[in-house]
């Protein structure tokens, strides 16, 4: 009973975050309902059991992803007002595709429901251990049959931070910056100068 | 009881919210970006989902990887967006035709 509540407490808010980031008119509050939206995902996913994900969907999206967005949004200087300019136009549209989209989708799940159309069975080759955790059991799993794809995923991660530094790296020009090897070859008689000024005349260097 | 079937409406109506949202700010590129995580998100929901109805694994590793791409794709999204809003001094993906020749 209280399982089936939180189901429908968290589907609720899900949904209901998820509409409100499409639908908000500032892009921070879409932000923040993004973050309601994971959080409440998480949940969702601690009621079937899959602890980890849950968490890494905290972690991953809510502390960097989220973030991420967040930094971007409020750095920028976007006059948001115009952007919105085709939203009405957009409307009716789009409110069809996605009625037809969900009604096709909606369809199959019914279509499995009824029973005309059976679900696949698990091949056996990655079966949740009876007694263990779930994070004891994925991590067997995905550090034995799944190591080069982890591996894989680490290699994406890199080449996505490489490649977000290279994008948004500049050379900024009028910079003094230090140079080593110039420090490095200076010598006492290059860098100081005796001079004998005359008096109330300054030094021009 | 809740069964799959639960599991796999709530995350067919968080997809067409997603692609809604594609739909209705087609200007605002970050609000699509958005919209893409809630399809990911989505996607996420479904392969748990399964996974802990079908009692296998294999779903939990896929989220997992479906995640790391997630990020990777809102980390190269983003430094796309701050050097296009640099070059032009607005968003408005309406009209991107830099990369025509």
């Amino acid at each position: 009973m209280i399982q089936l509540l939180a189901f429908y407490l968290f589907a609720a808010l899900t949904l209901a975050a998820g509409a409100l980031t499409i639908l908000s008119r500032n892009p921070v509050h879409s932000v923040l309902w993004l973050i309601v939206a994971f959080f409440n995902a998480a949940g969702l996913m601690v009621l079937v059991g899959a602890e980890f994900i849950a968490m890494l969907l905290v972690i991953v999206y809510v502390g960097a992803v989220a973030v991420l967005f967040l930094f971007v949004v409020m750095m920028l200087n976007i006059d948001f007002a115009a952007l919105r300019a085709g939203f009405i136009k957009n409307f009716p549209l789009g409110i069809l595709l996605a009625a037809v989209l969900l009604a096709e989708v909606l369809m199959g799940v019914g279509v499995v429901q009824g029973g005309a159309l059976q679900l696949g069975t698990p091949d056996g080759s990655a079966p949740v251990p009876a007694g263990a955790q779930n994070i004891e059991a994925i991590g067997a799993v995905l550090y034995g049959k799944y190591l080069f794809l982890f591996e894989v995923a680490g290699v994406i991660l890199l080449v996505a931070m490489i490649g977000a530094i290279v994008l948004t790296h500049r050379e900024r020009k009028g910079v003094r910056g230090q140079n080593i090897a110039r420090q490095v070859a200076r010598r006492p008689d290059e860098a100081t100068v005796n001079m004998q000024p005359d008096v109330g005349k300054g030094v021009s260097l | 009881m809740i069964g799959i079937g639960h599991y796999v409406t709530v995350s067919s109506i968080l997809f067409v919210l997603g692609v809604l949202g594609i739909f209705l700010n087609r200007k605002n590129v970050i609000v699509i970006l958005m919209a893409i995580e809630l399809i990911l998100l989505a996607v996420n929901i479904n392969l748990v989902a399964f996974s802990a109805f079908l009692h296998d694994l294999t779903g939990q590793i896929f989220a997992m990887f479906v995640l790391t791409v997630a990020a990777a794709e809102a980390a190269i999204g983003l430094a796309i967006l701050v050097i296009y809003f640099r070059d032009r001094g607005t968003i408005a993906v309406d009209d991107v035709s830099h990369m025509k020749g």
